[in-house]
C-alpha cells in the first residue's frame, strides 16, 4: 500500500501505462537506462499496472502524461549505448533529465559538444514525436544511427536563439515546437561529409566501448569534458522533463490528432483520484461548490471524493446569486442531489436531463459561436457542476454521452430554434424509449418469472423492481415478498409502505437476517446502478452480500437494470470506483439518542468510519438479467453494449 | 412484432396448454388420416415400418396431458413395448404407413379442402430422420408457395397465422417454436422484399425458404463434421437418450475409421438408449448399456458426455430428455467434459431459471404393476441443465461455448 502511494504523487509515470501501452517495452528500458536512471520508471511501472483501466486519468490532463513520454523514449532511441548515453552513464543521476534539457549542453559547451547536446535533446524530442505513430519500427531504426543523428546538425542553427533563452525558463520549448517534427523529418542532405564520418566514427567508437567496457567505463572524452557542467545544471534539470514534455505535446498534437481523438472518444468517462495532491488542488480552483475535504479517510478509498457533509449545501444557497453562469434548472437539480432529495439512478438521469432540456430551451448562442460547440461546452460545465454536487452514475455518464453526441451530429444547415428544439425531442425520446418505455418491457419479462407461490426477496430499494412486484399483484398472482433493508438509507422502508398499501403480502428485515430468511426464497429481485461488460453487477452496497447468500442457497439472482445502464467498463472489485456516503451516518442511529457510543470516539485519530455507497456482484452469483432486450445472461452485456452501442448515441 | 410472439411463448399458461392438448390430438388423429404428403427428397427411412405415430391422446389413464413432441419421438424411436402396441391396436382411425407413399401430390392443397398448415407438417413430421423443426420449416415453406394472397403483407400475416397455428399445435416442443420463428426472421427479414413486384418476391421468399429448410437439414451433417475433432482413438463416450445428431456424429466417427467405444444408457421409460445401441451395434461400434442409475458408477471410465438437446435456452443450457440434467452434474464434479449436439433451429428464446420454470411436458410412465392411486408418479419428459454444467455446444454455427448461444440469439431476434 505504502509503495503504491509512494509513487502516486507522480502522475505522469501513472499515465504512460494506459495512454501508451506499447510503446515501452520494458526490457529497453531496464537494458539501456543505468541503474539510477532507469529505477524511477520502474518503480513506478508496477503502480501503472496496478492501476485498473477505471482509473483513467481523464482527457484534460493531456498535457501532464506527455510529461511521461520522453521519460521511457529517451532510454528507447539507445538501445546499445551511444556515445551519447555513454556520457550520461557517467554521471548517473544526471543522464536522464539532462539530456532532455537542450540547455544544459548548450550553455557551458564546446561547439562540438553543444551539438551532440542538441542532438540529443533532438532525438529524444522526435523519439517523443514518432513514438505514436510508428513506435515500434523506432527502436529497431535508432540503434542504427541513421535516423536520430540527421536532424543535428539542421537544428543546431534552429537552437541557437534557445541557447540564450533556455536558462530563462520554459519559453524555449515553444519555439522549438515547430521546428522538432519538421527537423526529425528532414532528410540528412544537410550533413557535410566530414561531419557524417565524425558522427559514424564516435557512434562506432561507443559500440566498441561498450563490448570493452561491458558499460561504464570508457567515455568519449568530450563527454568528461560535459560532466562538469551538467553537474551545475543538475538542479535546472528538475523541472526539465516539464519543459520536453509541453514540447512534445504540443508536437504530437500535429501528428496525429485524429488518432488521439478517437481515442479520447472511445475511452471511457474520466474519473479523478482524489489521493492525487496536485489535481485535486488544481479542481478545487475551478469548483463551484466550495467543499471541505474529510479530515479523516479510510485507506483504501482514498482516491474517491470524500467530503465532509453539511456544508455545501448552506453554502451553495449563499452563492446562489452570484453564479450567473449557472442556469436555475441545472442548480435546482443541482442542489436536489446534494441534499438527496433525488435518488435513484432512474430519477438522477431523468432530472439530469429535464434539467438539460430546459437549458436548451433558455438557450441562445453567443455572437461569435456556434450552438454545438458552445452548448457542448456549456453542459460539459453543467456536468462538471453536478459531479461536484454528488459524483455522477454510469448511467448519467451514458446518458450525457448521448446527449453530446446529439449535439455534435446536428446538422449545421439548421436554424437555431429547430437545432434547439430537435435536442429537446432527442432527449425526450432518450427519457421515453430508454427509461420509461424501457422498464415496462423489464416489468413485462420480469413479471413472467414471477409464479403464484413464489416468495421473493428484494433488497433496498429499486423502482423497477417495485414495478415488477406491483405488476404482478395486478396480474392476480400470489406470491409473497420479503423486503430485505439495511442502514443508514433503510430505503426498504418506503418501498414496504408502498407495497403493503397495495395489498402485497410483504416481510419485512435488515440484511444481518438474510441467510435466515433465504431458504424460504424461491427468487431474488435486485436492481442495479450500473451493469458492466464482465456482467459485474455494480448497485447499492449490501447487493453482492444478498447475492452471494442466494447463490449459496441456490435462489436464482434476477437482475433488473435497463440496457442504457450497461457500460463497457470492467471491473473486479468495489475498491477502484464507488462512492463515499456520509460517514456519521453510520456512527448514528436516528431516534435512539442512548446509542451514543461513538459521540466521543469520533474524533479520534484512529477511528475512521467508511459508509460506502455500491459495491460489485460478481457475474457469478447473477443468473439472468432482465433488460428491455429481453432476459439475458450476465455474459451477454458485452453484446448489448456491443450491438447497440451505436444505438445508444443514434436512437 | 417479434417481440409479441416471443413474450406470448413466455406467457404460456399451464391451463392453455391443457386445453390444447385436450382439443388437438383428437383433430390431428382425423387429420392425419386424410393428409397428403409432398414427395420427399430424403432418403427412405429404416424406420418406417415402426408400429404406428400414436394418435392416442390418453395412452395413459394416470395422466390427462402428454406432450406430443415426446410422443412422435417414443413413436419414431421408441423400442416396441407392449404397451405401446396394444394402444396402436387400439387406436382409432389409423392408417398404415405405407398409404403415405399412394397420393403424392406436391401442391398439398387439393381443390376440395382448403390447404392447412397442420396436414402438411404432419406429413414431414413422419418421417423419422426429419427433425419436427425441420418438418415445420418445410411445412411453412409449402405454405407460402400455396399462399393466394397477392400482396407483400397479406403473405406475411398468413404465414404468421400458419406459424402461430404450428406453434399452438404442440407448444411442449421448444424446437418446433424456435423453427417456426427462426423461419419468420430467416425468411421474412430481407429487404429485397420492398421494392420488387409480388411475385418475384414471392420467388425470392420461396427460395429463401427452401435454402432455410436445406440448411436446417443439413445441419447435422455440419455438426457431424465439426465434432470430429474431439473424438479422439480410444475414448469412451457416454450417450444419453436418443439423439440423431449424436447419431450422426457417432456414425461419421465410426465411419472414419475411429476407435471408440460407447457406454449408452437405457433411457427409461421410453428406453431410447437401447434402440441407440442398437444403431451403433449395426456400425459395429462396441456399446456397453447403463441402467439410468449406474451413471456415476461407471462416469470414471468415460472421457466425455455427448448429449443432443430438444431445445438450447438463451442461458446457453439445453433442455433435454431427462436424467441430461443429472448425468451432467455427475459429469461436472469429476470434470469430464459434457459436450451438446444440436441444430441452431433449437435455439429457443426461452430462459428457464430452474427446472419447474418451463411449460410442462408429460409423458406416461410404465412400471410393469399396478401403482396405486394414493402414489403421485413423476411424469415430466425433460430437465433442464444449466449452461455452467456444459462445455461446448456443437452447432451447425459452429463450435460454442454456451455464453455464444445468447450472443446468436441476440443477434438473429433483436
Amino acid at each position: 500500500m505504502d509503495a503504491r502511494r509512494g509513487s502516486l504523487p507522480v502522475p505522469r509515470v501513472r499515465q504512460v501505462g494506459f495512454f501508451t501501452p506499447n510503446a515501452q517495452p520494458a526490457p529497453t528500458r531496464s537494458q539501456s537506462g543505468p541503474p539510477d536512471s532507469s529505477s524511477p520508471p520502474l518503480s513506478d511501472s508496477p503502480a501503472s499496472n496496478s492501476l485498473s483501466p477505471v482509473m483513467i486519468p481523464p482527457p484534460r490532463h493531456h498535457s501532464d502524461n506527455l510529461a511521461a513520454a520522453p521519460r521511457p523514449t529517451s532510454p528507447l532511441p539507445v538501445p546499445e549505448p551511444s556515445p551519447f548515453r555513454r556520457r550520461g552513464a557517467d554521471n548517473n543521476n544526471a543522464l536522464l533529465v539532462g539530456s532532455y534539457n537542450p540547455a544544459e549542453t548548450l550553455l557551458a559547451m564546446s561547439p562540438s559538444s553543444s551539438h551532440v547536446g542538441d542532438g540529443e535533446s533532438e532525438e529524444t524530442m522526435s523519439g517523443g514525436w514518432f513514438r505514436r505513430s510508428n513506435s515500434g519500427k523506432l527502436a529497431s531504426s535508432l540503434p542504427s544511427g541513421t535516423f536520430d543523428f540527421s536532424p543535428v546538425q539542421s537544428t543546431a542553427e534552429a537552437l541557437k536563439p534557445n541557447k540564450v533563452q533556455n536558462p530563462v525558463g520554459i519559453s524555449a520549448p515553444k519555439e522549438q515546437q515547430p521546428e522538432a517534427p519538421s527537423s526529425s523529418k528532414q532528410p540528412k542532405p544537410k550533413l557535410t561529409k566530414a561531419e557524417r564520418r565524425a558522427l559514424q566514427e564516435s557512434q562506432r567508437a561507443a559500440k566498441a566501448a561498450a563490448k570493452a567496457g561491458g558499460g561504464k567505463s570508457v567515455a568519449a572524452p568530450e563527454e568528461v569534458a560535459t560532466i562538469k557542467s551538467v553537474k551545475q545544471h543538475q538542479t535546472q534539470k528538475k523541472d526539465a522533463p516539464q519543459v520536453a514534455v509541453s514540447v512534445a505535446a504540443s508536437e504530437r498534437k500535429g501528428g496525429d490528432k485524429s488518432q488521439e481523438k478517437e481515442r479520447r472518444k472511445d475511452a471511457p468517462a474520466p474519473r479523478m483520484q482524489f489521493d492525487d495532491k496536485s489535481r485535486v488542488e488544481k479542481a478545487k480552483r475551478r469548483s463551484v461548490v466550495d467543499q471541505t475535504e474529510a479530515k479523516k479517510r479510510v485507506e483504501l478509498f482514498r482516491h474517491l471524493p470524500q467530503y465532509e457533509h453539511g456544508t455545501q449545501l448552506a453554502d451553495l444557497e449563499s452563492k446562489f446569486l452570484q453564479l450567473d453562469p449557472m442556469h436555475p434548472a441545472i442548480y435546482k437539480v443541482g442542489l436536489q442531489y446534494l441534499a438527496g432529495d433525488i435518488s435513484g439512478g432512474n430519477a438522477r438521469c431523468i432530472a439530469m436531463l429535464q434539467a438539460f432540456q430546459q437549458v436548451v430551451k433558455d438557450y441562445s448562442t453567443p455572437p461569435e459561436k456556434t450552438l454545438p460547440r458552445d452548448l457542448t461546452a456549456k453542459i460539459s460545465s453543467y456536468v462538471s457542476f453536478f459531479t461536484q454536487c454528488r459524483p455522477l452514475s454510469m448511467s448519467m455518464g451514458n446518458a450525457i454521452r448521448f446527449l453530446k453526441n446529439r449535439i455534435a451530429k446536428l446538422s449545421p444547415s439548421l436554424s437555431e430554434s429547430e437545432s434547439k428544439s430537435s435536442i429537446c425531442t432527442d432527449i425526450d425520446r432518450f427519457i421515453n424509449e430508454k427509461i420509461v418505455l424501457a422498464d415496462r418491457v423489464i416489468v413485462q419479462h420480469a413479471s413472467s418469472k414471477v409464479k403464484d407461490g413464489d416468495v421473493l426477496l428484494v433488497y433496498g430499494s429499486s423502482c423497477v423492481v417495485e414495478m415488477v412486484l406491483l405488476h404482478s399483484h395486478e396480474l392476480g398472482k400470489q406470491f409473497r415478498v420479503i423486503v430485505v433493508d439495511s442502514r443508514p438509507k433503510l430505503e426498504g422502508k418506503a418501498l414496504l409502505r408502498r407495497l403493503v398499501a397495495k395489498g402485497v403480502h410483504c416481510t419485512y428485515t435488515h440484511i444481518n437476517a438474510v441467510s435466515y430468511v433465504m431458504h424460504e426464497v424461491t427468487k431474488v429481485f435486485l436492481g442495479a446502478s450500473s451493469v458492466l461488460s464482465n456482467g459485474t453487477v455494480y448497485s447499492r452496497v449490501g447487493t453482492a452480500c444478498v447475492a452471494m447468500v442466494a447463490h449459496a442457497f441456490r435462489v436464482p439472482v434476477i437482475i433488473c437494470c435497463e440496457a442504457y445502464k450497461f457500460h463497457e467498463r470492467v471491473q473486479l472489485d468495489s475498491i477502484c470506483s464507488n462512492e463515499l456516503g456520509d460517514p456519521d451516518a453510520i456512527g448514528k442511529v436516528p431516534g435512539r439518542m442512548d446509542v451514543n457510543y461513538l459521540n466521543d470516539v469520533s474524533n479520534s485519530g484512529n477511528l475512521q468510519l467508511l459508509n460506502l455507497m455500491y459495491d460489485a456482484t460478481p457475474a457469478d452469483y447473477v443468473s439472468m438479467i432482465v433488460t428491455d432486450y429481453g432476459m439475458i445472461p450476465p455474459t451477454s452485456v458485452p453484446v448489448i453494449v456491443r450491438e447497440y452501442r451505436r444505438d445508444h448515441l443514434l436512437i | 412484432m417479434k417481440e409479441q410472439t416471443t413474450r406470448a411463448m413466455w406467457w404460456r399458461s399451464p391451463s392453455f396448454i391443457l386445453d390444447n392438448r385436450q382439443q388437438q390430438p383428437n383433430d390431428t388423429a382425423r387429420r392425419d388420416a386424410l393428409s397428403i404428403p409432398l414427395s420427399s427428397p430424403l432418403p427412405p427411412s429404416t424406420t418406417m415400418a415402426d408400429p404406428n405415430p400414436n394418435p392416442n391422446p390418453n395412452p395413459n389413464p394416470l395422466t390427462d396431458k402428454i406432450s406430443a413432441y415426446y410422443q412422435t419421438r417414443a413413436a419414431h424411436h421408441g423400442v416396441v413395448s407392449s404397451d405401446w402396441l396394444a394402444q396402436a391396436q387400439a387406436a382409432v382411425g389409423h392408417l398404415p404407413e405405407g398409404d403415405d407413399d399412394a397420393s403424392n401430390n406436391d401442391q398439398g392443397a387439393p381443390s376440395g379442402k382448403p390447404f392447412s398448415v397442420i396436414d402438411e407438417f404432419n406429413n414431414w413430421r413422419k418421417q423419422p430422420d426429419l427433425a419436427e423443426a425441420v418438418a415445420a420449416i418445410r411445412a411453412l415453406a409449402a405454405v407460402i408457395r400455396n399462399s393466394q394472397a397477392t400482396t407483400m403483407m397479406e403473405l406475411e400475416i398468413e404465414l404468421k397465422k400458419a406459424s402461430d397455428s404450428l406453434k399452438s399445435w404442440d407448444t411442449t416442443s421448444i424446437s418446433l417454436t424456435a423453427g417456426c420463428d427462426l423461419f419468420m426472421r430467416y425468411v421474412t427479414r430481407t429487404s429485397a422484399l420492398e421494392y420488387e413486384d409480388f411475385n418475384s418476391a414471392k420467388t425470392r421468399l420461396i427460395e429463401r425458404a427452401e435454402k432455410f429448410g436445406e440448411i436446417s437439414y443439413k445441419a447435422r451433417k455440419i455438426i457431424a463434421m465439426l465434432s470430429q475433432d474431439f473424438i479422439f482413438d480410444g475414448c469412451t463416450i457416454l450417450v444419453h437418450g436418443f439423439s440423431r445428431v449424436v447419431l450422426e456424429v457417432l456414425k461419421t466417427a465410426a465411419q472414419s475409421k475411429k476407435l471408440f467405444r460407447v457406454f449408452c444408457t437405457e433411457g427409461r421409460p421410453d428406453r431410447t438408449g437401447l434402440r441407440l445401441s442398437n444403431e451403433l451395434a449395426k456400425l459395429d461400434v462396441p456399446v456397453k448399456l447403463l441402467i439410468d442409475s449406474a451413471v456415476a458408477y461407471s462416469m470414471d471410465e468415460v472421457d466425455m458426455v455427448f448429449v443432443g438437446a430438444d431445445g438450447v435456452v438463451e442461458s446457453g443450457g439445453i433442455i433435454n430428455m431427462m436424467g441430461t440434467y443429472q448425468i451432467a452434474l455427475v459429469a461436472h464434479s469429476m470434470n469430464k467434459p459434457v459436450y451438446v449436439a444440436a441444430e441452431s433451429y433449437k435455439f429457443a428464446r426461452l430462459y428457464p431459471l430452474d427446472q419447474k420454470d418451463m411449460g410442462p411436458a408429460l409423458r406416461p410412465i410404465e412400471f410393469g404393476v399396478p401403482i396405486p392411486s394414493k402414489v403421485e408418479v413423476e411424469t415430466s419428459a425433460r430437465d433442464y441443465t444449466p449452461p455452467q454444467y456444459l462445455t461446448l455446444l456443437f452447432t451447425d454455427l459452429g463450435v460454442l461455448t454456451p455464453s455464444v448461444v445468447s450472443d446468436e440469439l441476440i443477434q438473429l431476434y433483436l
